[in-house]
């Protein structure tokens, strides 16, 4: 019984990690903590929603256009609401992006509705059969789609031109900009490429939950994760993502077996998330630099 | 530009230095204007008095929040939760048999204890760090009002009745406006009395400079939980008298949504100014009408068939707030205080504006 919780946690895990990873992104390239890092996913997901029965475009053509869609929607964001607040304090910059946030939850459900639609169907096989457990395909492709885009994640910071301009601009800011590199740039591709992963992730929940308002939650669900990984690193938000994934599974097998409270699945990372901002506010990986009083 | 006073008015003691009202006529305008807010009921109708008494109630839990993001520098983005469990904690205080007029400030007492409680690792952390807690403390305090059904009454929320004192109750806007009034006047009384005392200006020492006010020996922890702890009487105080004018309190009204309006008036009033929070306040209730009325206008139209207004105006609001916050943050980071200082400006200098 615990062990598909387990594997379902580690799924959904993963995509808490991708999501946490280009949450991660635009706070080390920008410092921004992006309260609006759900509605990416809800925007992308209903767009490609949309490309799919509405225009009925196939499904391969449908995710291009979307993921164009994203990158200009990421640029934009940044260009016209973030960038005139660079400079301005931490909190304004927060207050920002939850602003952000409810206008797109609430445009969102004007265009497209308050309640959930599902995507049409992609896979024509119903479940495949592995190590005995039947997993349905859309599972296996969200794992994939996970690691792959971990991988690119990690292909990008290491060995791209644009991916080392970034992780230097993150580690200062000043240096970066005598070196050459265009600072406003990176902000503007850091957040193009948050909100194109992020749609990603928003898309592949679609397709297994179908499409709803819901989906923005996850960008709640992503503090427990990248704050246990600690903020400002990559790898941290992936092993917290997946941790989270897996806790709030197995929170609700134990709740289900012993304690009987209810809502575990939805509030134990919250639980989870104030013990480590007690304990160990800078997370697992993150750099230390939070002034403790 | 900060303290536009006329010309000759020469401050020669520090007891004139510290007067919350500075100049003979702003203390007549501030008497005339409680005067005429005394004469509402008698002129206006329901649906204005009903305006007004949530503008109130809302300023009251804006001014607590702003103490603690305008005046000490933290950040809550669960006030709401706050507000909520002190209409809870009134509601119940009261079918105890604790008189409304007691329950009020009780509740008040009760949420500051609640707020000290999540305020402890606002003392170790600031910035994003305590936006992500207070964030958390939102959720995990809805989820517990939707659990404790003998504290909240469940799904079902709880019923509780109006104040009333020696036989006069205070059931109706017109009466229990003047309820809000008081509590208004009290509260916003003991907020500016609040930063004119060596605790106040602690506060936006902390808020300026952190460390500087740490080395002139300002115990940071203990302001930022007193801050934390006064913010959330506050909260408590207005959930209080929004419970009794309600008469009905439903677990599900105090979500998220509900905590970024309150950090929207304080940013549209202004971070940091006391009659900035009533007027964010204000702003906040009327922002959704004016919305409504827009949409009206519009009603049978083909715009109005086209974007299906009608149908979805809640979302319309929701976009509403949303937009005010960030035009406001972009446009006019000071919020309306700002604006207000600008005008009084213009015209006590008029016609030589330089």
């Amino acid at each position: 019984m615990l062990l598909p919780l387990i594997l379902n946690g580690l799924i959904v895990g993963a995509l808490y990690g991708v999501v946490a990873m280009s949450f991660v992104l635009i706070y080390k390239a920008s410092q921004v903590v992006n309260f609006a890092q759900g509605e990416f996913l809800l925007v992308g997901a209903w767009v490609c929603w949309w490309f799919l029965t509405d225009w009925q475009m196939p499904f391969w053509m449908g995710f291009l256009f979307t993921l164009a869609f994203m990158t200009c929607f990421g640029i934009i964001l940044q260009v016209v609401v973030l960038r005139p607040l660079i400079g301005e304090p931490v909190i304004s910059v927060i207050m920002a992006t939850v602003g952000l946030s409810i206008f797109f939850q609430a445009l969102m459900k004007w265009i497209f509705g308050v309640f959930a639609k599902p995507f049409p169907p992609i896979f024509s096989a119903q479940s495949v059969d592995i190590l005995g457990l039947q997993v349905q395909p859309v599972y296996l492709l969200s794992l994939g789609i996970s690691l792959f885009i971990m991988a690119g994640f990690g292909w990008f910071f290491t060995a791209s031109k644009h991916g080392l301009a970034m992780r230097a601009t993150a580690f200062d800011q000043q240096v970066a900009q005598s070196l050459g590199i265009s600072v406003p740039k990176v902000f503007a591709m850091s957040w193009a490429i948050s909100a194109v992963v992020s749609a990603v992730a928003g898309v592949v929940v679609g397709v297994v939950n179908g499409v709803s308002s819901a989906l923005s939650f996850y960008g709640i669900k992503v503090f427990p994760a990248v704050i246990l990984g600690g903020l400002d690193s990559v790898v941290g938000a992936v092993l917290g993502g997946l941790v989270i994934g897996v806790l709030e599974n197995v929170a609700q097998y134990v709740d289900a077996e012993w304690l009987h409270w209810g809502n575990m699945y939805a509030i134990a990372p919250f639980y989870a998330l104030v013990i480590i901002l007690m304990i160990k506010p800078y997370g697992l990986f993150g750099t230390r630099n939070i002034e403790r009083v | 530009m900060d303290a536009m006073t006329p010309a000759g008015d020469y401050r020669t003691s520090y007891r004139a230095d510290m007067t919350i009202m500075a100049t003979r006529n702003s203390r007549i305008a501030l008497a005339v204007g409680i005067v005429l807010a005394c004469a509402a009921p008698f002129v206006l109708d329901g649906y204005m008095l009903d305006l007004l008494i949530n503008i109130g109630i809302f300023g009251i839990a804006a001014l607590g929040l702003n103490i603690l993001v305008g005046f000490t520098g933290q950040i809550s983005i669960g006030h709401a939760a706050f507000f909520g469990f002190g209409a809870f904690a009134s509601a119940y205080f009261h079918e105890h048999g604790v008189a409304v007029a007691l329950a009020i400030p009780l509740a008040g007492i009760a949420t500051a204890v609640v707020g000290l409680v999540f305020g402890l690792p606002a003392a170790r952390l600031k910035g994003l760090y305590l936006a992500i807690a207070t964030l958390v403390a939102q959720y995990i305090l809805e989820d517990f009002f939707a659990r404790a059904q003998w504290f909240t009454g469940g799904v079902a929320g709880r019923m509780t009745e109006p104040p009333s004192l020696a036989g006069w109750v205070a059931g109706r806007p017109e009466s229990y406006f003047y309820v809000v009034l008081v509590a208004v006047i009290v509260m916003f009384g003991a907020a500016a009395n609040l930063m004119r005392t060596r605790d106040g200006r602690a506060l936006i020492a902390v808020r300026d400079h952190y460390l500087s006010a740490e080395m002139m020996g300002i115990n940071l922890a203990y302001y930022r939980m007193l801050s934390f702890g006064i913010a959330s009487f506050y909260a408590g105080i207005a959930g209080a008298l929004y419970a009794h004018y309600r008469l009905f309190v439903s677990v599900e009204a105090f979500t998220i949504l509900f905590s970024i309006q309150f950090l929207g008036m304080v940013i549209i009033g202004g971070l940091g100014s006391i009659a900035g929070s009533l007027m964010g306040a204000a702003f906040m209730v009327l922002l959704p009408e004016v919305v409504e009325g827009l949409a009206n206008l519009l009603t049978g139209s083909a715009i109005d068939r086209a974007l299906r207004l009608g149908a979805s105006i809640s979302f319309l609001r929701e976009m509403a707030i949303g937009a005010a916050i960030i035009v406001f943050l972009v446009f006019e980071p000071d919020g309306l205080a700002r604006r207000w200082r600008l005008i009084k400006a213009y015209w006590k200098l008029y016609p030589y504006s330089h």
